[in-house]
């Protein structure tokens, strides 16, 4: 058992929305980005040091294209993408090494042997899929095939997802049982209404979900929607053969990827929300917060490096001082943004003792309220600009977080010189730009709360 | 050490992987590590490895839960926290600004084994950071006043991790059940009510007692140059007088003599199922003893049960019409200074009772011990240790912390290399031999938590203690 002093929570939560990189130790590391025939992006960082390569691809496929009424849909599809493939189709490549149909435990244990690994999943946004594998050739290449096998044609098995349904059921029940899913889901559900970002996969919607389901909504992945990211011992040319083996069983429509369908925008909150839910537990999880806003957002960079001083900077945010140094009242207090391709949450989360749930939310408010009322001091903006433009290069100083860094730029759109200028951005933030930027993002008069199990 | 890189292609050849790496890309450089000690009895341990201009620097003290005494269970955790309180010449929450100023990340973790510092840094700036924690390691003070906010915050952090969880509750009472005399019988956190009557002196105590240079390691990874370490830990590190590292007492665990059983309710859903093996575990790499061996090879067993998914738990357990379980797997402690469990551990699936985990779970280790394990699956779960040595290269902290803890345990530096050539010597009847010996009743604390529903009148598990202000 490991206890473990500060929180990796609003930590985690800070770097998911922000994944920074750094000019410093990205000189040596240039990306590089090409466009194949079948449409599909392809996005490389070469690291030679370690005989190994990461490879990340992604598609719009992510939970806000799940119907309403089937939420959980983008999620359970990718989570049964290892339960079995299909007979492999006749290329003209060739079957590959892996011809015939595969049960979920011939999968894994195929993988086992490779020393290799393949997982999938969704977010609000993505789906995902990643790939890790020694580099030497002969490996390499059966983990590409066995790869383009799962991606391009898993079996989707009845008798399969009939059982992992079942455990699913059993998950959520349980995590039912606990205060912080509970305050999850009505802060979701305060924030978001009916947005596709506040959907809640449950027993409901899990039972209207069936394998044709996932099929159909597998179907929209194909070569010319994907982005392909790669860092590792690879040159650009082998590279670009593994993006094409990876993608090689993804069927591609005739005449090429029509635009998928918008999704509509998170709506601003009205009006102040207050919900108290009675829970029997240890602590109190309270939850303040509203919409906050787009990736593509040119704030972006005010609002990362004010979140940073505020509740983002772990022990030396204006949160922690305020509710766990100089009060003692919370182990974790935290805030962040989650901007996707729409406005997601800015989220202020604390745990607390039942009887001090109603002190930590008004010490909470207030600390909030007066950054976005006053913006930084000239100091605290200082302090960020030193942590963050200073310890740029941890953001990029393995080939896991450069992979992040490299999916982002893809996944985004952002310049391939983002690393490069990333610094510099930061440097320019100026006190007025986050006063305003919070200003124009934040409403505190106008924000859902949630408090579980508070008690007075 | 050069040996590490010779080892993985080596275990590669004998792997099923036919190819060799191909001649155009020469291997990797083979990592360096140095160890020395400073005339204070202090030991510091370094890896170059210059990939990014980063590193990370930590100090390990060879003191945690364990070395507790009764009554003020989780003090190692509650000085770990006031650690970042201050110095004669840094004020409470300087020491985190500092860090933050410096570009750099940073935390601490408390186990029973062990105490852990560290920061992440842009490799120019390790001089500040060696500095900072010499300086608290030998210096570390505060005012009363700051205990007194900070305990209610480790409160609050027992609150979130075992409180409020279920399973962490039942693991804490599986752990008291288990062990008698030895310390893993309490909490690393603490007890709450020992919590509640810890005194700021009690915390101040256990820092003067163990935190002597003979009882740490730093350990630093990354963009760094040895000689240059070396320096700036002499001149850090190497002034703070020499003490002598208290005595330890063993406190050795009788031997168990029987089943012990454990029920356990809780607010949930879930029932489920824990059973705790006393097993042996890897006293040293150099001494060859049967002990050893057997450790080794119940390491081995555990990942043939559980080392993959679709593994034999997996398989027998949470597929087909009849299964039993949600979930089940298989671990084995190995290293440790105190004494090591083999658990099993499984979620009922819906309307299966933990009983039927148990004798599940017990099935498969009986079937492996009369049956034996394939050869498959044997260089199945050995491919994956040796593609996983590989693998870790990529981050400079896990090396850094993989050396700590070996540190720790008292084992030398080329330990994971060895250890996975140990672990792949192992055979299939040795792995057979240890399912059939450790398996039976007398060693075995079994615990099950049986759900309840959410109580809306359920009184408060602890008490809330007087308010404090």
């Amino acid at each position: 058992m490991t206890t473990m002093k500060k929180i990796a929570l609003g930590a985690l939560c800070a770097l998911a929305l922000a994944t920074f990189p750094s000019r410093q130790a990205l000189a040596g590391i240039p990306i590089q980005h090409w466009t194949q025939a079948s449409g599909a992006r392809i996005f490389l960082a070469e690291s030679h040091a370690i005989p190994m390569l990461d490879v990340q691809i992604d598609f719009d496929a992510g939970g806000r294209r799940d119907p309403a009424d089937k939420a959980g849909l983008a999620s359970v599809t990718a989570g049964m993408t290892p339960k079995g493939v299909r007979a492999a189709a006749p290329l003209p490549a060739g079957p590959g090494p892996y011809p015939a149909a595969m049960d979920e435990n011939a999968l894994s244990e195929a993988w086992a042997d490779l020393g290799a690994s393949f997982g999938a999943g969704a977010g609000d946004d993505r789906m995902s899929f990643s790939l890790r594998s020694l580099s030497y050739p002969d490996l390499l290449a059966k983990a590409a095939e066995l790869a383009a096998r799962q991606l391009g044609e898993p079996s989707f098995p009845e008798a399969i997802w009939l059982r992992e349904r079942e455990r699913l059921n059993a998950s959520i029940k349980e995590a039912n049982t606990r205060p912080a899913t509970v305050a999850g889901r009505a802060f979701a559900a305060a924030v978001y209404g009916d947005h596709p970002y506040g959907q809640e996969m449950t027993e409901a919607t899990l039972a209207r979900i069936g394998v044709a389901d996932m099929k159909a909504f597998y179907a929209s992945l194909a070569p010319c929607r994907a982005t392909v990211s790669l860092v590792g011992a690879v040159t650009r040319a082998q590279a670009d053969a593994l993006a094409s083996t990876l993608l090689s069983r993804l069927p591609q429509p005739a005449g090429g990827c029509a635009p998928l369908p918008p999704v509509g925008e998170v709506a601003p909150l009205k009006a102040a929300s207050e919900t108290h839910i009675p829970f029997e537990s240890a602590q109190a999880h309270v939850f303040i917060g509203q919409p906050g806003f787009k990736r593509d957002d040119p704030d972006y960079f005010a609002l990362t490096v004010g979140n940073y001083i505020l509740g983002g900077g772990g022990f030396v945010s204006r949160l922690t001082a305020e509710v766990r140094e100089k009060r003692g009242l919370s182990y974790s207090v935290y805030s962040y943004f989650a901007p996707g391709l729409h406005a997601g949450a800015f989220t202020l989360g604390l745990q607390t003792r039942p009887d001090q749930a109603a002190q930590a939310l008004q010490v909470s408010r207030e600390v909030l309220a007066k950054f976005v009322a006053e913006g930084p001091t000239e100091s605290e903006l200082k302090a960020a600009k030193d942590n963050l433009i200073g310890g740029f290069a941890l953001r990029i100083d393995s080939n896991r977080k450069l992979l992040d860094n490299v999916a982002n730029i893809a996944w985004n759109r952002l310049p391939l010189d983002y690393l490069d200028t990333w610094t510099q951005q930061v440097d320019k933030v100026r006190v007025a730009d986050i006063k305003a930027a919070f200003a124009r993002k934040l409403q505190p008069d106008r924000m859902a709360t949630v408090v579980v199990g508070g008690k007075p | 050490m050069k040996r590490l890189f010779l080892a993985l292609l080596g275990g590669f050849a004998v792997l099923a992987w036919s190819q060799t790496p191909p001649a155009a890309s020469p291997p990797p450089a083979p990592p360096v590590v140095e160890q020395f000690t400073l005339p204070n009895g202090m030991t510091v341990i370094v890896k170059p490895d210059r990939r990014a201009p980063t590193a990370v620097h930590m100090v390990w003290v060879r003191v945690g839960a364990m070395d507790e005494v009764d009554g003020t269970s989780g003090v190692a955790h509650a000085l770990e926290h006031m650690m970042f309180k201050g110095t004669p010449s840094l004020k409470p929450g300087e020491f985190s600004r500092r860090v933050a100023a410096l570009g750099g990340r940073e935390n601490a973790f408390t186990t029973r084994d062990y105490t852990g510092y560290y920061q992440q840094i842009p490799s120019g700036r390790l001089e500040d950071v060696m500095k900072l924690e010499a300086d608290r390691f030998a210096r570390n003070q505060w005012a009363d006043e700051e205990f007194r906010k900070e305990i209610e915050v480790v409160k609050e952090e027992r609150r979130m991790r075992t409180e409020d969880a279920p399973r962490s509750l039942l693991y804490e009472q599986l752990n008291a059940a288990v062990f008698v005399a030895s310390p893993y019988h309490r909490p690393v956190v603490g007890w709450m009510s020992d919590l509640d009557a810890m005194t700021p002196d009690d915390v101040r105590e256990f820092h003067r007692r163990w935190y002597v240079p003979a009882n740490a390691a730093v350990v630093v990874a990354g963009d760094v140059d040895v000689a240059q370490v070396r320096k700036l830990a002499e001149k850090y590190y190497g002034s703070i007088p020499a003490r002598a590292v208290p005595a330890r007492k063993p406190r050795l665990e009788p031997v168990q003599a029987g089943i012990r059983r454990i029920e356990f309710k809780a607010p949930a859903e879930q029932a489920y199922v824990a059973l705790a093996f006393k097993v042996p575990s890897l006293a040293s790499l150099d001494t060859p003893s049967a002990d050893s061996d057997d450790a080794l090879a119940l390491t081995v067993l555990a990942a043939v049960l559980d080392g993959y998914s679709g593994a034999r738990l997996d398989r027998a357990l949470t597929q087909g019409d009849a299964r039993v379980a949600d979930s089940a797997g298989a671990g084995n402690g190995l290293i440790g200074r105190g004494p090591q469990l083999f658990v099993l551990d499984g979620v009922p699936a819906a309307g299966k009772t933990p009983e039927q985990v148990e004798a599940a779970l017990r099935e498969q280790v009986a079937k492996l011990a009369r049956e034996g394990v394939s050869e498959a699956e044997l260089n199945r779960v050995k491919t994956q240790w040796v593609a996983s040595e590989v693998y870790k290269l990529d981050s400079v902290m896990n090396q850094a912390r993989e050396l700590g803890s070996n540190w720790i345990q008292g084992l030398p530096l080329d330990a994971d290399e060895r250890l996975i050539q140990r672990l792949r010597a192992v055979t299939a009847e040795q792995v057979r031999g240890v399912a059939s010996r450790y398996f039976g009743d007398d060693q075995l604390t079994v615990a099950v938590l049986r759900p309840q529903p959410v109580d809306k009148n359920r009184k408060p598990r602890t008490p809330p203690p007087g308010f404090r202000h």
